[in-house]
């Protein structure tokens, strides 16, 4: 057993089942998956376009909910979970990173980051969030006057402000050139290493499973896979 | 300050645009709302002001002639409060310069101290000095038709002595607001004018010293009105009572009441109308608004903002919207009510007026925006949080289209693709293209009714004067006369035709209901009088019996064959005596006259359409028979050669018999000049109205569809599209539904026109339905002058449409 593991389970997930009625089809976006996530591992999903990785995060975050199955988030049962108690769940507990930033175009980096401190207890102030991801100096800036490796780093800014348990990120550098993502996944190293939050991150890129304590392959709403990497290759050394 | 807050406000810098053309749609809305119920409620307050600081009496009664001392008799009427005792004559007026004939009323102002009742407000100069015989004061709109000044002169004949007077003040009664020569229709103030002199002389000058002729009075509180005119009608009756009436049957009185009826009306129908597409556009506009802000929503749920912060943090930007189109609408409401007071003012001639917005005005125009802009933002706030926030933050999944009707029925290979795209958005979207439709169509309607009262008018003088009423002159002689004086008047130059008439004022009773009003007798076979159908058809009138105008019917709840029971109100002797018949609950008086006198009966032949006033028609001879009097009349229709008018308006003045002259031109223009200012402002603001509706409703859908379809529109331009093709996708749309709510715009337009006709229907005048093909244009070019405006508009921002972002971006 290792370290992470024997800090106890953050998630655990049995049967969970999810499928989306779209009029005359429907989707089955994960048929029965069982995965448990450990305090301060980061864990990597890996799986093409399609296979149900966004979903199962999506799930895990309270962002949607379960056909079928159980999530347990420590001992709170989220598939049961009423819309109020699920608002609550990520408001204090989960922090979000996307694929595409998602920041309030008419609010700065700064005053991003207060939207979300201002509803929690026990934030960070959002300058010390943004210094964390190296955009100290930009804190009066728009969206729109940040490239997007900077966007996507106020967004971790974001989500790690709050010191979540877990972070969900949802192809975080999948929008990004290589040099610039590897900037944001080291800030996701590091978050990981020096606040032991716990980390999922969702890539269809296999070069970037390197970095993370396991990966776990999903194909067709099913895990094929999962494979605990001994050596961690540090994000910096990270190349695709 | 919260980050959300800046959000928002920033957010409203964003949408400047759509939000100040949210804004102008409920500032429309609520400056009507505003301005009409301030002006109404302004008018009613300064009315009951003006009644109540110059002590309109509340009693009226005319008679041929009492002695002073009956006064102390009438105060024994129990009910009644205070009595004053007039002397009131007809005169005849010669004006320096003015050729037409012109007829007044004298009314005494008592020899000491200020009247009890109907007191004057001097405007200019004062009141005449009791001493003195030739001066008068006289009223503001018959001062102001002719430039009249203290100092000037103009001469009466007096009891057929001409006489020269002195005006010596320019004055104001609530008693005579409007001044209307008995048996017109219309205002004349040119030749028909109220002037007050002394008691004294104008006593002796109609042989009524130490006597009355009229007598104004006031009830005590809880006093019966019915009661009231039952005794004092009893009482006058052997001094050659004419009947005395209360407030509501004094000709100003009762004008002012049906205006003011009418302006209520105006005043509640329209700014509802007027709110209620406001409200209605803010709250799909507002809830489109937020539609697009799904995402945003979205993101907020994704960290943790619960469901009523986020319904909270929209609505204020609601609330905010409001607030801004709430103050300005307020500000203009205020501006325009006062500059609609004035002209009201102007109109009625109030010495003063009392400007007054009720405080629940203003709170329930609030309310209905304030709810209209919230319940837009929380229905769609609370169909956005319904959405998990993962799908919320996807884009929405492409809507499923389908062949539109048009297509599937194989006509599809006549449309070229962004036809096709515009049929299957709306057809994919018919609540939402239904809601604009609705939108441009109140649009539409509500500039329609402001161009048709113009027609109506116009068509209700036509019929009036122009097939009914057909003389140049109508003559009234101060009492009844021989058929013989005819001849006179036929015998003067330039009388081409003459008809006489008896009239006599009655109150006619029916069942429980009854009406005061005159029975006409007319020449059957006239030419210059004529009773008409619904259709403008001549009815002839039946030797025996009573044609009456539609709306009298109506009133008595009568219909032909029934039987009217006619109560005479002229002075007479026993000859012309008819019936006195009591009015309902004073059974006393009535089984008294029953025993005494055998009501007269008449049976309700025919209705005849007439759009002005309230009559019964019958033969002169059968009126005659009826009222047990010779081959007598009381007035004459006159045709003239317009080549000797003058001569004939000379000899006219000259007779002293002739108590008043009515100029039917005349007072048509007259009557023309005064609607003018009214109808053009009215049309103005509703015009002014109809078009900031019609832009607030194009102009949003525009704008909302544009940050709907931005990406799509753009994704377009990538492929080569030029901005004219995209715009004809966006606003093509957009045309064909404002073109829809165009014919739908007529029927609301009409609907709400019928509306207002039965609405205004009163026994002074009923508007009839005429629409003509100049309200549906003035209406389309309104709407469409708006459409246009607001689609350059979006057209110029389609060409700033940012086509690399499409490309950089999910989707």
């Amino acid at each position: 057993m290792s370290t992470t593991e024997a800090n106890g389970v953050v998630f655990q997930a049995r049967g969970l089942t999810k499928v989306y009625d779209m009029g005359q089809v429907q989707v089955h976006a994960l048929r029965g998956v069982d995965l448990d996530l450990y305090s301060g591992e980061l864990l990597v999903l890996l799986g093409a376009s399609g296979s149900g990785k966004s979903t199962l995060l999506n799930i895990l975050g309270g962002l949607d909910t379960a056909t079928a199955g159980h999530v347990l988030y420590r001992d709170r049962e989220l598939t049961t979970a009423s819309d109020s108690e699920l608002t609550e769940y990520r408001r204090h507990h989960v922090g979000f990173v996307f694929q595409f930033y998602n920041l309030i175009p008419s609010l700065t980096a700064r005053e991003n980051v207060a939207a979300v401190t201002e509803i929690t207890r026990d934030a960070m102030a959002p300058e010390q969030a943004l210094a964390m991801v190296g955009l100290g100096e930009r804190v009066d800036h728009f969206p729109a006057q940040l490239s997007g490796g900077e966007q996507q780093r106020v967004a971790i800014a974001r989500a790690i402000a709050k010191r979540p348990s877990v972070l969900l990120c949802d192809e975080p550098t999948g929008a990004l050139d290589s040099t610039t993502g590897v900037v944001v996944l080291e800030v996701l190293e590091r978050v990981n290493r020096e606040l032991g939050t716990t980390t999922a991150l969702i890539t269809h890129n296999a070069d970037i499973a390197a970095m993370a304590d396991r990966v776990v392959r999903l194909a067709d709403g099913r895990i094929v896979d999962v494979q605990r990497n001994i050596k961690k290759k540090p994000a910096r050394e990270l190349r695709w | 300050m919260r980050a959300l807050n800046r959000k928002l406000l920033r957010d409203l810098m964003r949408l400047r645009g759509v939000v100040m053309a949210i804004a102008l749609v409920l500032m429309g809305g609520v400056s009507t709302f505003i301005m009409s119920l301030s002006t109404y409620d302004s008018l009613v307050l300064t009315q009951a002001k003006y009644y109540r600081d110059y002590r309109f009496a509340q009693v009226f009664a005319s008679l041929k002639r009492a002695p002073n001392s009956l006064a102390r008799r009438l105060l024994d009427i129990p009910g009644i409060e205070k009595v004053e005792t007039r002397v009131v004559a007809a005169v005849n007026l010669d004006i320096p310069g003015f050729d037409d004939p012109a007829s007044g009323q004298l009314v005494s102002v008592p020899d000491r101290g200020k009247s009890r009742f109907n007191d004057l407000y001097v405007r200019r100069g004062r009141t005449v000095d009791p001493s003195r015989d030739d001066e008068v004061v006289i009223s503001e709109s018959f001062a102001n038709a002719h430039q009249f000044r203290p100092g000037d002169t103009l001469s009466a004949t007096i009891n057929g002595r001409r006489k020269a007077l002195t005006i010596v003040g320019i004055v104001l009664s609530p008693e005579y607001i409007y001044e209307i020569q008995p048996g017109s229709v219309f205002p004349d103030y040119k030749r028909y004018g109220i002037l007050w002199m002394a008691r004294a002389p104008l006593a002796a000058a109609y042989d009524l010293e130490g006597a009355f002729n009229d007598v104004a009075l006031s009830l005590a509180a809880g006093a019966n009105l019915d009661d009231v005119l039952d005794r004092l009608d009893e009482l006058l009756r052997p001094y050659g009572g004419r009947g005395a009436y209360g407030r509501h049957d004094q000709l100003s009185h009762k004008f002012l009441a049906e205006e003011f009826g009418q302006l209520e009306t105006m005043a509640t129908v329209f700014p509802v109308i007027f709110l209620g597409v406001a409200a209605f556009l803010l709250n799909v506009v507002i809830g489109r608004l937020i539609n697009t802000e799904r995402e945003q929503i979205a993101i907020l749920k994704a960290f943790g903002y619960g469901n009523a912060e986020i319904g909270w943090h929209y609505t204020k930007l609601a609330l905010l919207i409001v607030a801004v189109g709430l103050a300005g609408g307020v500000a203009v409401g205020i501006l325009l009510g006062k500059g609609m007071s004035a002209v009201y003012q102007d109109f009625y001639r109030f010495p003063f007026l009392e400007y007054e917005l009720k405080p629940a005005v203003v709170i329930n125009a609030a309310l209905v925006a304030v709810a209209a802009g919230m319940a837009g933002t929380l229905f769609s706030v609370a169909r956005a949080v319904r959405l998990p926030p993962a799908e919320g933050m996807r884009p929405e999944t492409p809507p499923e289209y389908r062949a539109t009707l048009v297509e599937r029925i194989g006509l599809q290979r006549w449309f070229a693709q962004p036809t096709r795209m515009i049929m299957r958005h709306i057809e994919r979207r018919p609540l939402r293209a239904l809601l604009t439709v609705i939108g441009i169509a109140s649009a539409c309607g509500v500039v329609m009714v402001s161009n048709f009262q113009e027609d109506a008018i116009n068509y209700m003088i036509n019929v009036q004067y122009g097939m009914s009423s057909r003389e140049d002159l109508a003559v009234n002689f101060v009492e009844p006369t021989s058929a013989r004086a005819l001849h006179s008047l036929r015998g003067l130059t330039g009388v081409t035709h003459v008809e006489g008439f008896r009239n006599v004022p009655v109150r006619l009773h029916f069942e429980h209901r009854s009406f005061r009003t005159a029975l006409q007798g007319v020449e059957p076979d006239g030419d210059l009088y004529r009773v008409l159908d619904k259709d403008q058809k001549r009815i002839k009138l039946p030797a025996a019996g009573v044609v009456m105008t539609d709306y009298l019917a109506k009133i008595l709840g009568m219909k032909p064959g029934d039987w009217v029971t006619v109560e005479v109100l002229e002075h007479s002797e026993p000859v012309l005596r008819a019936a006195g018949v009591a009015r309902p609950r004073t059974f006393q008086f009535a089984d008294v006259l029953a025993a005494s006198q055998p009501a007269l009966r008449i049976p309700l032949v025919a209705v005849t359409k007439q759009y002005l006033g309230v009559s019964a028609y019958l033969q002169r001879d059968a009126l005659n028979r009826l009222l047990q009097e010779g081959d007598v009349i009381n007035g004459a229709f006159i045709a003239t050669d317009s080549r000797h008018q003058s001569e004939v308006y000379t000899r006219l003045k000259e007779m002293p018999r002739v108590s008043g002259t009515v100029v039917r031109e005349a007072a048509i223009a007259q009557f023309n000049q005064t609607m003018e200012q009214m109808i053009l402002f009215f049309t103005m603001v509703s015009a002014v109205l109809g078009a900031v509706i019609a832009f607030g409703v194009v102009y949003n859908s525009a704008r909302i569809a544009l940050s709907e379809r931005g990406r799509e529109l753009a994704s377009l331009r990538v492929l080569g599209f030029t901005v004219g093709e995209i715009a004809y996708i966006l606003l093509g749309e957009l045309a064909l539904l404002t073109l829809m709510a165009l014919p739908l715009g007529f029927m609301l337009g009409r609907a709400l026109c019928a509306y207002l006709v039965s609405q205004f229907e009163s026994d002074l005048y009923r508007i009839p339905l005429i629409i003509e093909s100049d309200a549906y244009s003035f209406a389309t070019m309104v709407i469409l002058v708006s459409a246009v405006v607001s689609g350059f508009l979006v057209w110029r921002r389609l060409r700033q449409l940012d086509l690399i972002a499409v490309l950089k971006t999910r989707e």
